[in-house]
């Protein structure tokens, strides 16, 4: 009898638990429902159909018609595109390297506790909480060819600068100062989180067994930093292929295309040109680029790893 | 031998400065040059050699910025749309983190890891096919049900606020806080039968206050900065951002540097308010970005 009674009672909480396990999924599908329905909408439905817009002839004013490869082939013969490509590709060889290497040299000195380190971390931040846009401006200013600051302190020392933004050699140059100046802040904070990361153990032991200050850097430092590198690099990459806001307000692109990026011409040809499969093919081209050499980035990190 | 390495100290304690301090000015130097410029006379602008501390000071040029455009409506309209994006994010990317943290449900994980794919594919991809889901969006701005015949959203602030109204990013990184929360708070009130989302509410979030200061600030300060989206979305010059507004002054009237650099700050003003007031949560963010990968 009472056997009996235990098994129904276990019955009952059986059924309650397949009971609330149900409400609980139902409002789990619920709670996610807005960021899942704005995610098709807006990036879901976009993926696929950029994909497939690369390979029509949309314009906006008439009906998509599908050309097969024709955007892709055409991409292969267009020289401003090709242009713009070596234009990013110059663009990261600069700056990803230096941001990586500034920030980590500088997170390394303000890891130490002497005095005036955090008014030295925020100094450094700051810059990173300007806009793009507002950056530009004043970078504009400053890199004036007669009255500007940076021209006139050259001159303090004999130095006759160069007409940055008007000259096809330096414009990029000057657009990779000004994103490291906005740039470098941020990711000085994530190395420093790094440091924070590694093991103080670890360089105790090593101070016991007599490794002196550049082997603690490269046998512990550096390898304990090697995720964060890494993120700091493929973020940096993945975000430097992708200059825009710079491009356009400091330069236009110009002069003649020397600073006319990917994304410049996509935004040209797709929302001034209307010429959105095209604008669409450029975008995909872009996406490849960036994905092989995010590829690449991972398996040196991976076999890196694997020493 | 104690003498030496007390010496050793000192020496690389001035190195450090030494090595520190010109970085400092180069961080620097370029908001206190755009100060004072947008502080001084046209003449003292244009003089060389440069004027490091002006003797006389016009407000003139932050009068220009916001006479001879609609200045203070962009900031208005910044604003307003910084915070909806704030507001929004905290709520959904709270309500679908606290989801996948902490309740169970069917295909949960998988959910979770193409939301997180998303952070992989370059915003340039999804962009044009992105402005005409806006633009073909049924049922507004003259759309019929196809979407056809009207411009959607287009030149409206939904056209903004919608697609970034939930973020990947918001979700990501609320989840990551509520995972190392205890399940056991949320066991305790079934029992006494509260509901799922009373839990959420009053149990869950207002434990994660430093995790949506974090977030908040995050979202403000990308939504404050956003620049290429809003152009392309909006052409209504009333409903300008102020990154818009800032860009298309310096092109058109790029000699006017004194009312440049008094736009510039005033752009960047309300940022660096923000930082001053809450810096732990701006380093807590960025530095949480960094670490999950």
């Amino acid at each position: 009898m009472t056997y009996g009674t235990a098994q129904t009672d276990k019955g009952i909480k059986a059924v309650k638990r397949h009971k609330l396990g149900r409400y609980q999924a139902i409002m789990g599908y619920l709670f996610i429902a807005p960021s899942v329905v704005l995610y098709i909408i807006f990036t879901g439905i976009p993926i696929i159909s950029a994909f497939y817009l690369s390979f029509t002839n949309y314009d906006v004013l008439s009906t998509a018609k599908w050309v097969g490869l024709k955007n892709y082939k055409k991409l292969l013969d267009d020289e401003i595109f090709i242009t713009s490509l070596l234009n990013i590709l110059f663009y990261v060889v600069m700056y990803v390297p230096l941001m990586v290497v500034c920030s980590l040299l500088i997170a390394l000195l303000l890891n130490r506790k002497l005095p005036g380190t955090n008014l030295f971390r925020t100094i450094y931040y700051i810059p990173g909480l300007t806009s793009s846009i507002a950056a530009a401006t004043v970078w504009m200013w400053i890199l004036n060819p007669e009255y500007g600051l940076l021209n006139q302190i050259l001159s303090y020392v004999g130095i006759t600068g160069p007409a940055w933004l008007a000259n096809t050699s330096t414009a990029m140059i000057s657009i990779v100062i000004v994103t490291l100046w906005q740039g470098i802040g941020g990711n000085m904070v994530i190395y420093m989180a790094g440091l924070q990361g590694i093991p103080a153990t670890l360089y105790e032991s090593a101070k016991l067994d007599g490794a002196n200050k550049w082997q603690l850097f490269f046998y512990i430092t550096l390898p304990g930093l090697r995720p964060t590198t890494f993120f700091i690099f493929i973020m940096s990459m993945i975000g430097s292929f992708q200059l825009f806001d710079q491009a356009f307000a400091m330069t236009q692109g110009g002069p003649g295309y020397a600073t006319t990026t990917p994304v410049y011409l996509i935004y040209n040809e797709g929302f001034n040109q209307l010429n959105m499969g095209y604008a669409s093919a450029m975008a995909f081209a872009l996406f490849v680029i960036i994905l092989v050499f995010s590829i690449i980035n991972f398996r040196l990190n991976s076999s890196e790893q694997e020493e | 031998m104690h003498r030496e390495s007390v010496g050793k100290k000192y020496m690389e304690g001035i190195l450090y400065y030494i090595l520190l301090i010109p970085v400092a000015i180069i961080m620097i130097l370029p908001f206190y040059w755009s100060l004072i410029t947008s502080f001084k006379y046209n003449e003292d602008i244009f003089a060389i050699p440069i004027i490091w501390i002006p003797n006389r000071i016009t407000l003139q040029h932050y009068i220009d910025a916001f006479t001879t455009v609609p200045y203070a409506r962009y900031f208005a309209n910044s604003f307003y749309l910084a915070s909806l994006g704030v507001i929004s994010n905290l709520f959904f990317g709270s309500l679908g983190g606290y989801a996948f943290a902490k309740l169970r449900f069917k295909g949960r994980n998988l959910i979770f890891r193409i939301l997180l794919s998303s952070f992989m594919v370059p915003g340039i991809v999804t962009m044009i096919p992105q402005f005409l889901v806006v633009k073909n969006f049924p049922l507004v701005g003259g759309n019929d049900i196809l979407g056809k015949g009207g411009t959607g959203l287009l030149n409206t602030y939904w056209a903004i606020v919608l697609p970034g109204a939930a973020g990947a990013f918001a979700v990501f990184f609320m989840r990551q806080f509520f995972v190392t929360l205890p399940t056991e708070l949320a066991e305790a009130s079934r029992i006494e039968g509260a509901g799922e989302f009373r839990i959420f509410w009053s149990i869950y979030m207002p434990l994660t206050k430093p995790a949506l200061a974090a977030l908040a600030i995050f979202t403000f300060q990308a939504g404050w900065n956003n620049f290429l989206w809003p152009m392309i979305v909006l052409n209504d010059p009333q409903k300008a951002t102020i990154q818009m507004g800032l860009q298309a002054f310096s092109y058109n009237r790029n000699t006017e540097y004194g009312a440049m650099m008094a736009g510039s700050l005033i752009a960047i003003i309300p940022i660096l308010v923000l930082f001053v007031f809450a810096q732990k949560y701006f380093i807590k963010g960025i530095a949480f970005s960094g670490m999950k990968v």
